[in-house]
């Protein structure tokens, strides 16, 4: 009876072993003697359409000047989310998130050297966006500006600030208006944001849910989003929305970065640091204007003038005092995101 | 079997308002809570004809969330009856302190949120933990890789068997293995020719359980994917993924394979159900 328990009891652990050998490694990396590299682009989440596109451009690329090919395993969630997936040890090569913040964090864990921010050209941002409104067809509500989102009869979709970057744009930018509009008094800035979220429908844990709570489930007369996220959803249905910029917005800088610890271990540092280098180049800015990101590349932004409104009043994280202390402020256990919200 | 005729002829005559009300209601509930939704999936999933259905499940990405699937729910069922037949074993034939906690453990994974058990074993397995450096020493990965879905199922499915198995250890007693072992008869014949006979459609049942539940196990299983695409996803997860994609006519051809396998399930289990009851 003992000695069979025992078989049993070995057999059942071999299998788990067996489990993890099999499938614990390579997945990502350059498998030895091969020419193939592997690497894995952690990203935010409505990056989806745009790393597909610019995957195939960059595999093409490499493979025209190397004698190896490669493939990109992508990865998306809310932009915190996938931050604390990396922290926490999701294998990612490269990390291109929604702000510098999450990108911290990845390096608040060791896995990223401190300076990565200058690693690559402007602040590591190859493409920026910015947070508009998107309203269904003829705008029935007549929402053309943040102060109208305070209103009694406004329902409003906008994604979670604790688990989503674009969300926590949107807050900015909301703040941004209500600090030109009263002044800089505190007190009725909070009361006008508490207000705002007053009247949030649903709070989506990524952009892309939030959109698919607006576009797909028609919640809400308001979607709080990224430039690039509204203009795909008018893409798809040109004629159900439209957009509307408001009067101040937010310069939204998603920011990408080389994960180090991971490109040390799996030999991907050079494949890794190319893939975010060619994001710069003038067929990859084309590719995210055509995927409605603003590139940052001046002249390539230039052939998207009739795209974007290029005269939109944008203020930029450094109005906040960078990152950090806006995190502090707004978004940390606590904070003021927390109190408002604890408080509807 | 023998209480349902009991209580037809000892209770007073239902009438037949009631009867038809009631068997009305419950046919209108599974039309609109279960049947409409499927026919919805195999509906939208055919939406843009056959050969575009053929494509959106043939998708490299598909196919390996399929795969997985089967895998992980592989690795479920053999590993939770090994563990179900001892755990349930223990239960009810031996005398020991703490078999109450005993019972009641196995059967936490029921109780407790997915969210949470996935949760745990990123805190056990991942790079905060005490034993990552060990795990990425030998080059092992558990958490965002198959292994951690692997063990997030495992964990999800565990009480399925040994549930389904106690009930019928514990009605048939031990004398028969006693008389068994007075006899001579070794351990593993004792398991074999009295025990085994009489639990075998309960187990059949429980892994039939184990395997559905395994898999369309989508909340833990997504703490610990991290959804690298045509590595760690699963059914459950792809589908998910393709609605974030705007992709809907494969997000329903893909769900529409956890139907058909669920479908599978369903009529083995109503062939274990009745062959079960013919033998008994």
């Amino acid at each position: 009876m003992k000695k069979n328990l025992l078989k049993a009891f070995a057999l059942s652990g071999a299998l788990l072993t067996a489990a993890v050998s099999l499938t614990g490694c390579g997945s990502s990396g350059k498998a030895a003697g091969s020419n193939h590299y592997s690497i894995v682009n952690v990203s935010y989440d409505p990056t989806r359409e745009l790393y597909v596109a610019y995957n195939e451009a960059f595999k093409k690329h490499w493979e025209s000047e190397h004698d190896s090919t490669v493939e990109i395993t992508q990865s998306h969630g809310g932009s915190g989310k996938q931050a604390l997936e990396v922290a926490n040890g999701n294998p990612a090569d490269v990390v291109t998130l929604a702000l510098e913040y999450d990108v911290k964090a990845v390096e608040d864990a060791g896995l990223i050297e401190p300076g990565w921010l200058s690693e690559f050209p402007l602040d590591s941002s190859p493409y920026t966006s910015t947070i508009v409104f998107l309203v269904r067809k003829g705008n029935p509500k007549n929402i053309l500006d943040w102060g109208d989102l305070a209103r009694d009869d406004v329902g409003i979709i906008t994604p979670n600030p604790k688990t989503s970057g674009g969300a926590r744009w949107n807050h900015l930018a909301a703040w941004a208006w209500a600090q030109r509009e009263y002044n800089n008094d505190e007190t009725q800035v909070l009361a006008y944001i508490k207000k705002l979220y007053e009247n949030v429908l649903v709070l989506d844990s990524g952009a892309r849910g939030a959109t698919n709570s607006f576009v797909e489930n028609k919640q809400g007369d308001v979607l709080l989003a990224w430039e690039n996220e509204a203009f795909l959803s008018l893409k798809e249905y040109p004629d159900d929305y439209e957009i509307v910029t408001p009067s101040i917005s937010i310069l939204a800088q998603p920011s990408v970065a080389i994960v180090d610890k991971v490109v040390d271990k799996n030999g991907t540092r050079e494949v890794a640091t190319e893939y975010l280098n060619y994001l710069y180049s003038e067929e990859a800015q084309r590719i995210a204007g055509q995927n409605f990101y603003r590139p940052s590349n001046e002249q390539v932004l230039a052939e998207f003038g009739d795209v974007f409104d290029l005269s939109i009043n944008l203020v930029t994280i450094n109005d906040f005092g960078g990152w950090d202390e806006a995190f502090a402020k707004h978004f940390a256990d606590g904070g003021l995101f927390d109190q408002i919200y604890e408080q509807n | 079997m023998a209480k349902e005729t009991q209580s037809q002829t000892v209770g007073a005559k239902p009438s037949p308002v009631v009867k038809w009300l009631l068997i009305g209601l419950s046919v209108l509930f599974l039309f609109v809570m279960l049947v409409l939704p499927l026919i919805t999936v195999i509906q939208e999933a055919l939406r843009k004809g056959f050969a575009a259905y053929r494509e959106a499940i043939s998708d490299p990405d598909a196919f390996s969330a399929l795969n997985l699937t089967l895998e992980a729910t592989v690795f479920a069922v053999v590993i939770n009856t090994v563990f179900g037949l001892f755990a349930a074993w223990a239960v009810t034939k031996f005398r020991f302190h703490g078999k109450k906690l005993l019972v009641t453990l196995i059967d936490l994974p029921v109780t407790v949120s997915p969210i949470i058990a996935g949760l745990i074993y990123v805190l056990t397995f991942g790079r905060q933990s005490a034993i990552y450096p060990f795990l990425e020493e030998h080059d092992l990965r558990v958490v965002y890789a198959v292994p951690g879905i692997i063990l997030a199922t495992v964990f999800v499915t565990f009480p399925f068997i040994s549930r389904e198995l106690l009930p019928v250890l514990e009605a048939q007693g031990t004398d028969e293995e006693e008389a068994a072992a007075m006899m001579g008869a070794k351990g593993f014949t004792i398991f074999r020719k009295i025990t085994l006979p009489h639990i075998r459609w309960a187990l059949l049942y429980g892994i039939v359980l184990c395997t559905a539940r395994a898999m369309g196990e989508f909340g833990a299983v997504s703490v610990l994917s991290g959804h690298l695409r045509g590595q760690t996803v699963t059914l459950p997860l792809q589908v998910e993924i393709l609605f974030g994609d705007n992709k809907y006519m494969p997000a329903f051809a893909v769900s529409s394979i956890l139907v058909i396998l669920a479908v599978v399930i369903l009529i083995v289990r109503s062939i274990v159900e009745y062959i079960g009851k013919e033998k008994k």
